[in-house]
């Protein structure tokens, strides 16, 4: 949240001076003479807070990050010892119809979530800035999000079971045949989907909203002066002053959904057939089950390196980290 | 003497637990035969029957106490393999056909010849053939059998009398690939829709059916069929494996299983048994308890749950007689185990011989949640069981007549398992023919050449 709002601040404070570009805006801020000392006398300070973050970092992200990356080019099955294979494990991956096949399915997942998720999401954010100013709704629409994963998960299991699901009995009721939501390849990768886009959007609109509130209402105000009606305003002021908003946005819930495994963990399990074997269950499964945590290692790399792909090129592309503001 | 032995295991142990730094520092024999051992099972159902045992085990042994664990089954190998990973697993547990290969592989396990010898443990108490499911490839003995399993068919008993069924007919079924036998007959006749018109009846709605003649709890392929065509398939003279126990070679590319499988899809399209898609999330024997299904095959194991559902008539039928003139059933046991990493060797195998006592094993018979291995202690549990009303001839038949095969022993179980379920289950889903099974087989030999 801090990030957010960090960000158009300092930039809000330098928009009356046009000229001003962001390199010399720097040195203005930060006492010119004096940084070198204080920045020493700093540092230890600093360092000091940033302790806790730097150890949790350090043990639970950096280790075992750099511990996996080992592991992916050895044959290991956590008992016994890890074995060095080179890059026989990715070459592997390469031919194995299953990684391909999850690949896909994960990213059906990713496609339909996102769009969905961040449609409705923005939909809702307007609604919450402009309707429901009652802090009661704007609450409400957050609950989804209170529920812990696997309990949304199993919720909507028991909803849309196709024998006994309330959901297939209001189907039934309009006189369609029942949907094997779970059951069928066709249904249950977009029947997942749904369900995170229903636990997500909320939050998903509560970050969205606070990037809409940090738009100055003066842009609105000569906007409307200029006589621009209200959806030119929404595609010409809103949606490129929301950018760096909506691509740290992107940013997270794409990582976030690339990442699907609960939901698949404790419904289909990978079936019907292969149909929901996603990358993160995939891997889940050869390394726990099958006890082959070098490849399952290997897996996690590779998605790892998708990751950092698809974040950079976000950033990249729809310049997340600049503002239209200046 | 017995303190060397005990040193070399706790080298082997400790040189083996590369992760557990924290390590067990050479158990002292002093310590190793008393104080608390830790036991592991997964059934709840037969928590108090074991509870039980440890009592009285306590009882006898004053300075050793058990502490037991239950855990579900979902949840039970994973801890195990993470316990022996970080040197927290338990010192005793119960111990499973399929697993404890890759057990031994890791070296995991403590071999158990030098106990059996020198405690006169008697093998031949137990049923034929249960002890040797636990020497392994080297050689060794790593479980003492605790109980053992075979497969029936539940059913309806009103629906069966609806249809004209009597007890001696569904006890007489026979099956073949080909149409089925009388068994598909029984399921088909057995099969209602919502107009009320049976599944061998002009104008039956396959779309719209209100019982199934035959439930479907999944392909079962993890199991090889265990519980759902094994029974079949074994009397077309297939067998899964090249050689049973530690065969190297699986046989899913041949013609008889594929047209097992095939045959049993069919009736999924036949609307006698419900689609593979519909199942997703829902509990066989609950439908088969809600009145929704007229025959279940199921484990012995599972007789407690279907006796208890209310307002259903429970009838036992053995598995239909196959191909070669005879009724089969997979067979299965499980055994207790001892963890090498465990510091109270001494103590764990006191309890593991106790267990595999008439002792114990008569303790849980008097309960009849499942048969024991001991020959006595099995005649026993039937009697326990007789006294709940309930006829289990259709299982224990099968070991009198010597009328069951394996369980696959193989290495890369839950490999093997990882392939051929989703094989398995487009067949049976009716995305894929039976011989799609050829290629998933393949695969799965692919293992076993590495």
């Amino acid at each position: 949240m801090t990030t957010l709002t960090k960000h158009p601040d300092p930039e809000l404070s330098a928009s009356g001076k046009p000229g001003n570009s962001r390199k010399s805006r720097k040195p203005h801020k930060r006492g010119k003479p004096a940084a070198g000392f204080r920045g020493i006398g700093d540092l230890k300070i600093a360092l000091l807070f940033i302790a806790p973050a730097m150890v949790g970092f350090l043990l639970f992200y950096l280790v075992p990050t750099i511990r996996g990356i080992y592991l992916s080019f050895t044959e290991y099955s956590i008992l016994g010892d890890p074995e060095w294979i080179g890059v026989k494990n990715y070459q592997q991956i390469v031919k194995d119809p299953l990684f391909w096949n999850a690949l896909g399915v994960t990213s059906e997942y990713v496609v339909i979530n996102i769009v969905l998720q961040t449609l409705l999401a923005l939909g809702l954010a307007i609604l919450m800035h402009r309707v429901a100013k009652s802090t009661l709704i704007r609450g409400a629409l957050l609950l989804p999000y209170l529920m812990a994963n696997v309990i949304a998960a199993l919720l909507w299991f028991w909803m849309l079971d196709y024998q006994i699901g309330i959901v297939n009995q209001f189907i039934e009721w309009f006189g369609l045949p029942r949907v094997a939501f779970f059951g069928s390849e066709e249904w249950a990768i977009p029947t997942q989907a749904l369900i995170n886009t229903w636990r997500h959007m909320g939050y998903t609109a509560l970050l969205i909203f606070a990037g809409l509130q940090a738009i100055p209402h003066t842009v609105y105000e000569a906007a409307s002066i200029d006589g621009s009606k209200a959806f030119s305003t929404f595609w010409r002021i809103t949606l490129p002053l929301l950018r760096p908003v909506l691509v740290l946005v992107l940013v997270v819930t794409v990582i976030g959904s690339f990442q699907v495994f609960d939901t698949v963990a404790v419904t289909t399990q990978g079936g019907p057939v292969n149909a929901t074997r996603v990358l993160q269950y995939y891997i889940y499964q050869r390394a726990f089950n099958e006890q082959d945590f070098g490849y399952g290692s290997a897996l996690a790399v590779i998605l790892f390196l998708i990751l950092a792909i698809v974040a950079f090129i976000q950033m990249k592309f729809l310049r997340g980290n600049q503002s239209d503001l200046d | 003497m017995k303190k060397k032995v005990l040193g070399a295991v706790a080298a082997a142990a400790v040189a083996t637990l590369a992760l557990s730094a924290c390590g067990s520092g050479g158990a002292s024999s002093a310590d190793s035969a008393k104080g608390e051992i830790s036991y592991w099972l997964w059934d709840s159902n037969q928590l108090p029957a074991y509870q039980q045992c440890a009592d009285d085990f306590h009882k006898t042994n004053p300075d050793i106490t058990v502490k037991i664990t239950q855990t579900g089954w979902d949840d039970y190998w994973g801890k195990i393999t993470n316990g022996m990973a970080s040197g927290t697993a338990p010192d005793v547990f119960t111990d499973h056909l399929s697993k404890y290969p890759d057990f031994i592989k890791t070296k995991q396990l403590v071999a158990l010849d030098d106990a059996v010898s020198n405690d006169k443990v008697d093998l031949t108490q137990y049923n034929a053939g249960l002890a040797d499911l636990w020497v392994g490839q080297d050689g060794k003995r790593y479980g003492l059998p605790k109980d053992w399993d075979t497969v029936g068919l539940f059913y309806n008993k009103k629906m069966a009398a609806d249809a004209g069924l009597s007890p001696e007919q569904m006890a007489a079924l026979t099956w073949n690939p080909q149409d089925g036998g009388s068994y598909e007959k029984a399921i088909a006749h057995l099969t209602v829709d919502k107009n009320g018109k049976r599944g061998d009846e002009p104008g039956f709605d396959k779309n719209n059916v209100a019982v199934y003649g035959l439930g479907l709890p999944g392909s079962d392929a993890e199991n090889a069929g265990q519980t759902q065509w094994s029974f079949l398939s074994a009397t077309t003279g297939w067998s899964a494996t090249d050689k049973n126990p530690w065969g190297s070679h699986f046989n899913y590319d041949d013609k008889r299983v594929q047209d097992t499988i095939a045959w049993w899809a069919s009736l999924a399209q036949k609307g006698y048994m419900p689609k593979l898609e519909t199942t997703v999330g829902a509990n066989a024997p609950d439908a088969f308890g809600a009145g929704k299904a007229a025959i279940n095959a199921n484990g012995d194991w599972m007789i407690g749950q279907y006796k208890g559902y209310k307002g259903i008539d429970l009838g036992i039928a053995p598995t239909p007689t196959g191909v070669d003139g005879k009724s089969a059933s997979m067979f299965n046991g499980l055994a207790d185990s001892i963890w090498a990493g465990t510091k109270k060797k001494d103590a764990s195998i006191k309890w593991v011989e106790y267990l595999g006592s008439s002792a114990c094993q008569d303790v849980v018979a008097a309960k009849a949640v499942v048969f024991p291995a001991i020959k006595s202690s099995t005649d026993k549990a039937a009697a326990a069981f007789k006294a709940k009303g309930i006829d289990v001839t259709a299982f224990t038949q099968h070991v009198k007549d010597k009328s069951t095969f394996l369980l696959p022993i193989t290495d890369n179980a839950a490999k093997v398992a990882g392939i051929m379920k989703p094989a398995m289950d487009a067949v049976i889903a009716g995305k894929a023919p039976a011989s799609s099974l050829s290629a998933a087989n393949d695969q799965v030999n692919a293992l076993f050449s590495k």
